[in-house]
């Protein structure tokens, strides 16, 4: 066991920030053994809901640790005592759908120019989500998605400014209202304009669909844009045929890997390329170290600014794996691990692609 | 930010110090029963020389100084009784050396036993260390401070004794080593110089152990335990004895406990078995539960329950939630393996008294030289009444060990009472001088092994 694999754990190295010291710091303060304070705020809110110790944790109410957080974080929602950052994300995702604070009506900016068309009861209504649409760096990567879609036949639509937060984040934050309020519009939405497949490409929009829309009457087929892709490399539709001479590992994220048991597609696509080599990083699949991005902290940023932040370790792990490119499959571990790369002065050695862009440049894809 | 609090940050980082409420809180109680008492600040440095400068300091505003490891003692070692400065020793967790031809590893003072299990198993897959059952997390530093044992006990005695050197920062702040490594740079033996190692067993009131090094051994490609269950607490000395004859087996253990009640009243005995081949496993087997117990089952005394392959760790730790609420402690102490009927008894007698299903496990160190038998008890931690309990009965158990002629194991502040008040007056006056000699303001771990 590596207690490192905790990423609050990993950045500050005090037992307040590690499972079991979160967990006794919420019964005392609701036992009021201790006092609310933006500090408690702050270690309850560093969790990313990873589910690590829930996977290393032998006891068995393991796996309501996760839950055990987020009934503590709504408690504090409820007492209406949020850290600053906290409080301006979910702020952010009620007045604009997006935790950026950006506009609603930007939300498909990043649409011009790839002639990408609106869903119109096409098989597939690819929700795109917030880290997609506005984060500069995660557009290139939903791009190479779209492209690669509409050279291999795949019938898709977004909702562009439609589009709305998915809620994944402000369920994980402990803010049942907001969340059950988007949850409903989303499934309204999806439910007026014919939806019954969804491809999402962010791993988190992926869990809530699949795991917590259905509560709410929304029962669609949600796949991950990485399951739709080895399906199409499996079924000979995709022949990726361009060398690319690359030493590749892999991050799990989380909410594909512990949360959704999806580890094997990733793989598979980067094994299909040819001249890939595919290595593993020490922490692998269900014991991956995760970016530090998960429960809103890719935005309220707990764990940043230190060597011992959880991207910034993880990426001197792919480093250490051999690996010149570090793949990944979730635009907010993308941002985050690119982030890391720069701190950590990795840029003339190992950059960051998604898969869809690793794909993309195999098939010639432009 | 007052001035404690200041010089702390500038010898770790802002990060790594705390006097907030919530490390406070945290750091203020163990998992046993033991009453919480608050750290006035709490530390976690990286290096021996952040060490070195909190002790000056803590010297220097004479104030006390608790080292904390993994915080498994579950007996309230590291519960900072006086306050204080607590020192989180985990964030020094390198992995220092393997050497794997002399079979030792040097580690930084934070190295839990989960992470040298699965660094050996990946790095070095033919070497192990003698595994305690503690919970994965406890440290490899913390379980030789307290003479702990593991799963190599039976063929190589108390974890203790495999030191092969010591890194220790004195209490004034100096680095001193032991061993080998105090001549040269290498760590390969703790002799043969003049022993002068008074750090193990004295909770850190004599000076914190920064780096150690310790002996590892041959990881056989085969693994198992073995099952042997008798209904007569009488018979299992002579059949430990008759086990530790072969001298084959790395962990023999005795056990009893009320549940599951099937086996309420019978005894237990775990036989780790390791082996290179099929062959050599077979034969092993053959002459274990055949040559050495086959008496037993053909009188009709007890019966031989199988092997499992494979060993599962940790194990001890298994009956801490029969009471649910997460809380349990246990009474160790080291006895004669002959006194293992009695202990047995009296365990469940008190085990009773307080509505506690009884537990009561006997680990044979060395070649049947001695036992480590322990009485545990399980609690809620969200029900006083069943702490109290609890306490009452460790307490007795205490009183049983001494009266027994045993010597309690790693024991809380009550049992260290009763220690001192049978230690040999000259016995008890050297530890006087030592701990002047070494810690003249009496800063380090205050409360422990107090000598008046």
């Amino acid at each position: 066991m590596d207690v490192n694999n905790c990423p609050p754990y990993a950045r500050f190295r005090m037992e307040t920030f590690s499972c079991g010291g979160r967990l006794w710091l919420t019964r005392a303060w609701l036992n009021t053994q201790i006092e609310w304070s933006e500090h408690l705020a702050e270690i309850l809110y560093s969790c990313t809901t990873c589910r690590n110790c829930e996977i290393k944790c032998p006891l068995r109410f393991n796996v309501d640790i996760v839950n055990m957080v987020v009934a503590a974080r709504s408690e504090m929602v409820e007492s209406g005592r949020l850290p600053s950052a906290v409080k301006l994300f979910l702020e952010n995702v009620e007045l604009q759908g997006n935790p950026y604070g950006s506009s609603r009506t930007k939300r498909d900016a990043w649409v011009k120019g790839c002639e990408v068309d609106y869903f119109k009861r096409q098989e597939y209504l690819l929700y795109v989500g917030c880290t997609a649409s506005y984060d500069t760096r995660a557009q290139k990567s939903i791009i190479a998605l779209t492209k690669l879609f509409q050279k291999f036949g795949i019938s898709f639509g977004i909702l562009g400014v439609q589009e709305n937060c998915d809620g994944n984040e402000v369920h994980k934050l402990g803010e049942e209202g907001l969340f059950e309020t988007l949850a409903e519009k989303n499934i309204a939405l999806f439910k007026k304009l014919g939806v019954s497949k969804i491809i999402t490409f962010s791993p988190h929009a992926f869990n809530i669909f699949k795991n917590h829309y259905p509560q709410y009457g929304g029962n669609f087929n949600v796949f991950h844009y990485t399951q739709i892709l080895v399906d199409l490399i499996k079924n000979k539709n995709i022949i990726p045929d361009s060398r690319l001479q690359a030493k590749i590992c892999f991050h799990d994220p989380c909410y594909l890997g512990r949360w959704n048991n999806e580890y094997e597609a990733p793989r598979e696509i980067i094994k299909n390329i040819p001249g890939v080599e595919l290595v593993e990083m020490e922490k692998n699949r269900e014991s991956a170290l995760c970016c530090g991005g998960g429960a809103g902290n890719f935005q309220i940023d707990l764990l940043g600014g230190s060597k011992d932040s959880p991207s910034r370790r993880r990426v001197r792990e792919a480093k250490a794996s051999g690996a010149n490119v570090l793949a990944v499959a979730c635009p907010k571990c993308l941002v985050m691990l690119e982030d890391a790369i720069k701190s950590e002065e990795l840029e003339h050695t190992l950059e960051v692609k998604d898969i869809s862009e690793i794909l993309a440049e195999s098939c010639n894809v432009d | 930010m007052d001035n404690i609090l200041r010089s702390l940050a500038d010898i770790v980082d802002e990060t790594h110090v705390s006097n907030r409420q919530e490390e406070l809180f945290i750091y203020s109680f163990d998992l046993g029963t033991a009453e919480p008492r608050r750290p006035d600040y709490v530390v976690s440095p990286e290096s021996v020389e952040q060490i070195q400068a909190i002790l000056r300091l803590a010297n220097r505003n004479k104030i006390p100084v608790v080292p904390l490891g993994g915080g498994l003692s579950l007996a309230g070692l590291a519960v900072p009784l006086k306050g204080g400065i607590l020192i989180d020793l985990k964030r020094m967790d390198r992995i220092i050396e393997v050497n794997e031809k002399s079979r030792y590893a040097v580690l930084e003072c934070g190295v839990s036993q989960a992470q040298l299990t699965s660094y050996l198993e990946k790095h070095h897959p033919q070497l192990t260390h003698s595994e305690p059952g503690a919970p994965p997390t406890a440290t490899i530093a913390g379980n030789l401070m307290i003479h702990g044992q593991g799963d190599l006990a039976q063929p190589y005695g108390f974890n203790s004794d495999l030191i092969n050197g010591l890194e220790v920062v004195l209490p004034t702040g100096e680095i001193c080593r032991l061993g080998s490594c105090a001549v040269g740079s290498e760590w390969f033996t703790n002799h043969p110089l003049p022993d002068i190692n008074v750090f193990l067993g004295w909770y850190g009131t004599t000076g914190i152990i920064t780096k150690l090094s310790m002996r590892l051994f041959p990881a056989k490609r085969i693994r198992g335990t073995g099952q042997f269950v008798v209904d007569n607490e009488e018979l299992v000395p002579e059949i430990l004895f008759k086990l530790t004859h072969t001298q084959m087996a790395e962990d023999i253990i005795a056990y009893s406990r009320a549940i599951p009640p099937f086996s309420d009243g019978l005894q237990h005995i775990t036989v780790n078995i390791a082996a290179d081949t099929e062959k050599e496993l077979e034969w092993k087997q053959e002459v274990l539960w055949d040559d050495t117990l086959g008496e037993y089952i053909r009188n009709g005394d007890g019966a031989y329950l199988g092997f499992t392959m494979g060993l599962e760790r940790p194990q001890i730790s298994k009956t801490s939630d029969y009471k649910k609420g997460g809380g349990f402690e246990y009474v160790g102490s080291i006895m004669p393996i002959e006194k293992y009927p009695d202990c047995y008894r009296i365990g469940r007698k008190i085990s009773e008294k307080h509505n506690i299903p009884y537990t009561v496990t006997g680990r044979c160190v060395g070649v049947g030289h001695s036992m480590m038998f322990a009485w545990t008890y399980a609690f809620n931690r969200a029900e006083p009444d069943t702490i109290r309990h609890a306490k009452e009965a460790l307490h007795e158990t205490d009183d049983i060990v001494v009266e027994l002629g045993g010597v309690i194991w790693k024991p809380g502040i009550y049992g260290q009472k009763l220690i001192m008040e049978r230690l040999d007056p000259a016995t008890r006056e050297l530890m006087k001088k030592i701990k002047k000699l070494l810690d003249p303001n009496g800063i380090m771990n205050p409360g422990n092994w107090d000598v008046k």
